[in-house]
């Protein structure tokens, strides 16, 4: 079946079972290899990825229900080889150690720092936490990773 | 190749049901993909509700709001009149994984998942609510409580789907909780919850209560022995003492891969103590 989906501003066609996950899409027939699957059971976080600017687990999501939509992968929160805020907080402030996590903690942040609620004010240490409580780090980096979540908030904030 | 129906009118998704059976539904995927990617078989034909933008709707009536069946978790948190007049629904849904299964899971999907453990279903049973289902036969209404025949079984028949929730508005001489015990506070599976709706008075007499209780029997219940221990009684701490004791004799909790019969029974008293302790104190 011939399902159309946008990709990190890219129009794509992949032909596929309507029922494949969103996860498999990404990396087996788009080539995007930057979502990693960790538990498969939508506990873990690490196949996260923005659809119409909501942060989802992939693996649960079959790719039928994402026609149309628009979807960003880590590989598409840079701009023209630039980095985005977030992700220079975590290379400034050593958020990554194993780094299988971070893809998906990279667009759980991205969404938070979108939020219209949040667009005037930082968020608090308590939100960084809650944005980020369905993605699992196995090395418990936490710590320096909601410090970096902080920091580019800031400077998301200043830039505005 | 599976076969995936995708509608965008209401009354196509009723045609659907009427014509092709077998037909396994899928709304926001959260429960059922987890089945799938473990290896269960996935059906040939389904009915993806997705696309159904007219069970979206989050509607405000004098004394109650209808909500459709396919609003997501982070909907209900979001809605400024579901936070005023359905408080424990929100605390609820709060409790449901993350962001990630927030934003992707439905309440429909929660009541027809048939879970003893969905969390949003305590609520909905201590207030009362209603669920519209709909059919080319036409609409109907079953109460909640009515909803669940037995384990993860329901009255709806093949061809009927879950259409929309009627949940009476919390009254502001009404004090509400919800409460989750899990292992932690996001992504965990409840291993007791409870609703409590209640009428207090200034001399602290309970003018009415309902309880509801979830993973501690084969569906949610309404401990109703338990609330004829309580309803119209001065809270003190013989009555708290009592409605402890019936709760635990109440409830009819099993051993399981999350936690143990004692451990739930022990639990389900302490927290209809600790809502009554709340109020008193209050």
């Amino acid at each position: 079946m011939a399902i159309k989906i946008v990709v990190n501003g890219q129009d794509l066609e992949v032909s596929v079972s309507p029922m494949k996950r969103l996860l498999d899409v990404l990396r087996q027939d788009c080539y995007l290899t930057g979502t990693k699957e960790g538990c498969g059971e939508g506990e873990c976080g690490a196949c996260s990825v923005l659809v119409d600017g909501e942060v989802i687990n992939s693996c649960l999501v079959p790719v039928c229900q994402v026609e149309g939509s628009e979807i960003v992968t880590v590989e598409g929160l840079a701009e023209n080889g630039k980095l985005v805020p977030v992700q220079e907080a975590f290379i400034k402030y050593g958020a990554a150690q194993c780094g299988i996590c971070i893809p998906g903690m990279l667009m759980a942040a991205q969404a938070l720092l979108d939020s219209k609620e949040l667009s005037k004010q930082t968020p608090t240490r308590y939100e960084i936490r809650e944005a980020i409580a369905g993605n699992l780090c196995r090395c418990t980096g936490y710590m320096k990773i909601v410090d970096a979540i902080e920091a580019a908030a800031l400077s998301t904030l200043e830039k505005k | 190749m599976n076969k995936v129906y995708s509608p965008k009118e209401l009354s196509e998704a009723f045609q659907i049901l009427n014509s092709y059976q077998p037909l396994k539904i899928v709304a926001g995927g959260t429960d059922l993909m987890v089945g799938y990617n473990s290896g269960m078989p996935v059906p040939d034909q389904l009915l993806n509700l997705w696309k159904l933008d007219e069970l979206r709707h989050i509607d405000e009536y004098p004394s109650l709001l209808k909500i459709g069946a396919l609003c997501t978790y982070t909907q209900l948190i979001k809605d400024e009149r579901v936070r005023k007049y359905a408080p424990t629904l929100v605390d609820a849904a709060k409790t449901i994984g993350a962001m990630q299964i927030q934003n992707r899971g439905t309440l429909g999907g929660n009541i027809v998942n048939a879970s003893p453990a969905g969390d949003c279903l305590p609520v909905l049973a201590a207030f009362d609510a209603v669920i519209e289902i709909g059919s080319v036969r036409g609409l109907r209404q079953v109460p909640f409580t009515d909803f669940y025949t037995g384990y993860r079984q329901t009255v709806l028949a093949e061809d009927e789907m879950v259409t929309n929730i009627l949940l009476p508005k919390q009254k502001t001489e009404e004090s509400a909780k919800f409460y989750k015990v899990g292992t932690r506070a996001a992504q965990a599976i409840s291993k007791v919850m409870m609703s409590v709706r209640a009428s207090i008075d200034a001399q602290k007499c309970v003018k009415e209560i309902a309880i509801a209780v979830g993973s501690v029997a084969p569906t949610v219940i309404r401990t109703r022995l338990t609330e004829m221990a309580i309803r119209g009684l001065i809270i003190d701490e013989s009555l708290i003492a009592t409605a402890r004791k019936e709760m635990m004799e109440e409830v009819r909790p099993i051993t399981d891969i999350r936690s143990n019969e004692h451990y739930r029974r022990t639990v389900s008293g302490n927290l209809i103590a600790k809502f009554l302790r709340e109020n008193y104190l209050a």
